[in-house]
């Protein structure tokens, strides 16, 4: 079979009154890397799930080499050879490369012959021009490698249009170079097509030959890479021409007093073993440290042991005094967070706006005297946090589950960033939040810090960290392996540390 | 990452809100099974509406019968409240046979050593063991969910055959009354102590003790911070740790209070009625609890309205068998074709609002 053309033609898709799609036209040549750029809820999602049978278009059609197809169930788009490689993995961890490779296939015998499978699949893997070793557990592979090993089993299925949804989110620059670099030679050699979800530019423009950039469900931008500067691409993507984001933000001298101070961490993760191990470090008043790292380092752990969600050893303390996350404390000592995807760590989705806006202080006068709730005032609380933070909802009653990403963000920070805050934790706080909430966040986090508040931020992404930060903080398999100033931060070096090619 | 949830819209208004559903659903639930009841009951040869006509003269029809309907309501009302209190926190806990077993067995025979004694301190106290037994009965499922990780359904389900079973060995040993020749039981509370009859009601006091409570959970669960946390900690444990709620005080705190208003009701049937603690005592109110308190949606208000319609249902039991001739199981068929049908309506609406969220 060969690598087929695969055009996107006019696609409308509502979701009751709300347009995800509008009249987008898509055409991936035969051997070629097609990026989809957008911001959060800009239909990328929405078109690829088309693509893949999950959704079906309201309007509009699909045509692979010209043939006009109907997509009415993944099967559907399995058959026409378009596989998706999503951002999480979908490997199990415990079983081998191969054992995965070979369970994967939509037609499984009853009785699996091992021998003639695994023969096939080392056909698929020779010509392949990156190595994924076949008989190791897939738990015991690196990000990188799993991400490969996604991409070796779409090859095997027999998939020739790979949509790759963020794929480099998990990886370190090094890691994503490599997978990337790898697609695009596939693409070159004539193996395949792909489609690369991203939002990273320079991604786009290494490793894609065209692109077409979505805003608000509708095509705004489309033609060769080449062809367009990245100043053309941002402005497409929010629809507006940019000024620098995030401005390097003036960097205050940090005040002397030592308000976060932790020694000898020691977390374990959910399996039980050791996710943190003895990390020691401090935050001061007015700074914000950032602690790089590719996910999973133990990062996870290190925010909810801080958070009081987690047990831990070692010790705390926040200005002096010990620190176990109770509620006396945390409104003692001003410790808040922002963790990421705050409509699941942040927010009781069955409770409504005005409630979760109270969760800081409801036990507090004027919301609560003795035992009794004051609603009235819970409501009043809710109303001018809303307007002050500009929330958009369907009402304070409505629940956190009817409000949109970028404004479940906003409730969040309103509730945590007008308490007396003089620590806070943020945890990726812009993973999967639209622009302008972005931007937002990072506005509200900087006024904390030129408040007076120490920020320790964690954040995968590593542009965001270097834009934000005074200090930066590199954790690898559960340690501080390196540390840097935010000016002497030179990005190759941290990736090395990241990807732990380099101990401290 | 979905595109769904960037989608920047509020949501279009639903046909029925979710209120008005979850009104709506136990009723049509209890309606569909009131259909099957009546096509079992013609299987046997029955009228259905005779058996519907003698479900409500047998429940409600006299004084007679409105007494045995709010006989039955009283433990109805707190062994459903038992399943109701900890689901505000997110807990599945179905075990208050087991609890009310041995919060009876415990009001029967804390008075024993005090022969002579005022009455009413001696009610207060077997209301107040049975209360104590209950809910380190359901503190036990608590206990073992936080620090072992055991499913809080499954152990409070085998807990209560355990005390089931404890309440055997003692009612048949250790704490037998030898008097008791064909019926094992304990020895009999002094007549004094028993609870007395509401004036003008004609019901025991175990049925004002039973509302109070019901007002009391209801109260403590919408107006107070106590209530709020709950809540929080209920709909995410996460949530609760970060912003510093002690979580397995309030969850192991939710089954105590719980398994307390078992006990309670065990007490009560003992101090109200039986006037000691023997087999009687397990006649399945534990495990009608469950059904009441998932028809009430666990509202308390809601608990004591629908105690009422089981109270009523397992009144008329003896009337269906006396004048049909149906087997004495014919009502526990009725409140199982009920219960089935809440749970589907329950799944039903689940994945109604998992669609109109879509």
């Amino acid at each position: 079979m060969s690598v087929p053309q695969v055009e996107l033609k006019n696609m409308t898709k509502r979701f009751g009154a709300n347009l995800a799609l509008n009249n987008v036209s898509l055409l991936i040549g035969s051997g070629t890397v097609h990026a989809l750029l957008g911001e959060n809820g800009a239909g990328k999602s929405t078109l690829v799930k088309c693509l893949v049978g999950f959704y079906h278009p309201d309007e509009g059609h699909i045509q692979v080499d010209g043939r006009e197809h109907r997509l009415n169930s993944p099967k559907d788009a399995d058959a026409l050879g378009i596989g998706m490689v999503y951002q999480h993995f979908t490997l199990v961890p415990s079983m081998t490369v191969a054992q995965n490779l070979v369970v994967s296939g939509a037609r499984l015998p009853a009785y699996i012959n091992w021998q003639s499978e695994l023969r096939r699949l080392g056909e698929v893997t020779r010509k392949l021009p990156f190595h994924v070793p076949l008989d190791v557990r897939v738990s015991q592979l690196s990000a990188g490698e799993k991400q490969k090993a996604e991409i070796v089993k779409q090859l095997y299925l027999g998939r020739k249009l790979l949509i790759l949804d963020e794929p480099t989110s998990v990886l370190t620059p090094a890691e994503a170079d490599e997978v990337l670099g790898h697609v695009r030679s596939l693409a070159r050699t004539g193996e395949l097509s792909a489609i690369l979800i991203s939002h990273k530019f320079h991604e786009v423009r290494r490793f894609a030959d065209d692109v077409t950039v979505l805003r608000r469900g509708a095509s705004v931008r489309t033609g060769a890479v080449a062809d367009l500067t990245d100043d053309a691409l941002a402005e497409a993507m929010i629809g507006e021409p940019v000024s620098k984001m995030v401005q390097h933000a003036p960097k205050s001298q940090p005040k002397s007093d030592i308000v976060l101070s932790i020694s000898d961490l020691r977390v374990n993760g959910d399996n039980g073993l050791p996710a943190v191990k003895d990390l020691s470090l401090e935050v001061r008043a007015g700074e914000i440290v950032g602690i790089a790292g590719v996910s999973g380092n133990g990062q996870l752990e290190l925010v909810e042991a801080l958070m009081g969600q987690r047990d831990r050893s070692g010790t705390m303390t926040v200005s002096g005094s010990s620190f176990n996350g109770t509620r006396q404390e945390i409104a003692r000592l001003g410790v808040y967070g922002l963790p990421q995807e705050p409509l699941k760590n942040a927010c009781v989705d069955r409770m409504s706006l005005a409630e979760n806006l109270a969760l800081r202080n409801f036990d507090r006068v004027p919301l609560c005297r003795g035992i009794a709730m004051n609603y009235g005032a819970l409501a009043d609380q809710a109303e001018r946090l809303v307007a002050q933070f500009r929330v958009k909802a369907p009402g304070l009653n409505a629940s956190m589950s009817a409000l949109s990403g970028g404004n479940v963000q906003r409730a969040v920070l309103a509730r945590e960033l007008t308490q007396d805050v003089r620590l806070l934790v943020a945890s990726n706080p812009t993973f999967g939040l639209d622009f302008v909430a972005c931007e937002e966040t990072y506005r509200r986090i900087l006024e904390a810090r030129n408040g007076g508040a120490a920020v320790l931020l964690i954040s995968e992404d590593l542009d965001e960290l270097l834009g934000l930060v005074d200090r930066v903080l590199v954790m690898s398999a559960g340690r501080i392996v390196h540390e840097v100033s935010a000016e002497g931060a030179d990005k190759r070096v941290i990736g090395k540390y990241m990807a732990g090619l380099k101990a401290a | 990452m979905s595109s769904i949830s960037g989608i920047e819209s509020v949501p279009s208004k639903p046909l029925v809100t979710a209120s008005q559903l979850s009104v709506a659903l136990p009723v049509l639930a209890v309606l569909l099974a009131s259909a099957i009841f009546a096509a079992f009951v013609a299987l046997y040869g029955q009228n259905p509406a005779t058996v519907f006509g003698l479900i409500v003269q047998g429940g409600f029809g006299s004084s007679f019968a409105w007494q045995d309907t709010l006989s039955r309501a009283a433990p109805l009302v707190l062994v459903g409240l038992a399943v109701a209190i900890p689901a505000q926190a997110g807990l599945v806990i179905i075990g208050g046979e087991g609890a009310l077993v041995l919060g009876g067995l415990a009001g029967a025979v804390v008075t024993l050593p005090f022969a002579g004694a005022h009455a009413l301190p001696m009610q207060l106290l077997m209301l107040l063991a049975g209360g104590l037994i209950g809910g380190l009965w359901f503190g036990l499922a608590g206990v073992l969910r936080q620090f072992r990780g055991v499913n809080e359904t499954i152990s409070s389900l085998l807990l209560s055959y355990i005390g089931i079973a404890v309440f055997h060995h003692l009612t048949e040993g250790m704490l037998r009354d030898p008097a008791s020749l064909d019926k094992p039981s304990t020895h009999p509370i002094d007549p004094s102590y028993m609870l007395p009859t509401l004036p003008g009601v004609g019901v025991h006091a175990g049925l004002a003790v039973s509302l109070l409570l019901a007002i009391a959970a209801h109260v403590v669960l919408r107006y107070t911070r106590w209530g709020f946390a709950l809540r929080v900690v209920g709909g995410s444990a996460r949530v609760a740790r970060m912003i510093g709620l002690a979580v397995n005080r309030w969850i192991i705190g939710a089954s105590v209070v719980a398994g307390g208003m078992a006990g309670i009701a065990g007490a009560i049937e003992v101090a109200a009625v039986q006037g000691t603690a023997n087999s009687s005592l397990i006649v399945g109110y534990g495990y009608s609890g469950i059904l009441v308190a998932f028809l009430a949606r666990h509202q308390p208000l809601a608990i004591v309205a629908v105690a009422l319609l089981i109270g009523g249902m397992q009144a008329s039991a003896s009337l269906l068998q006396r004048r049909l001739g149906l087997p004495d199981a014919t009502m526990l068929v009725f409140q199982g074709l009920i219960f089935i049908c809440v749970l589907v309506a329950d799944a039903i609406a689940q994945q109604l609002r998992e669609t109109t969220r879509r």
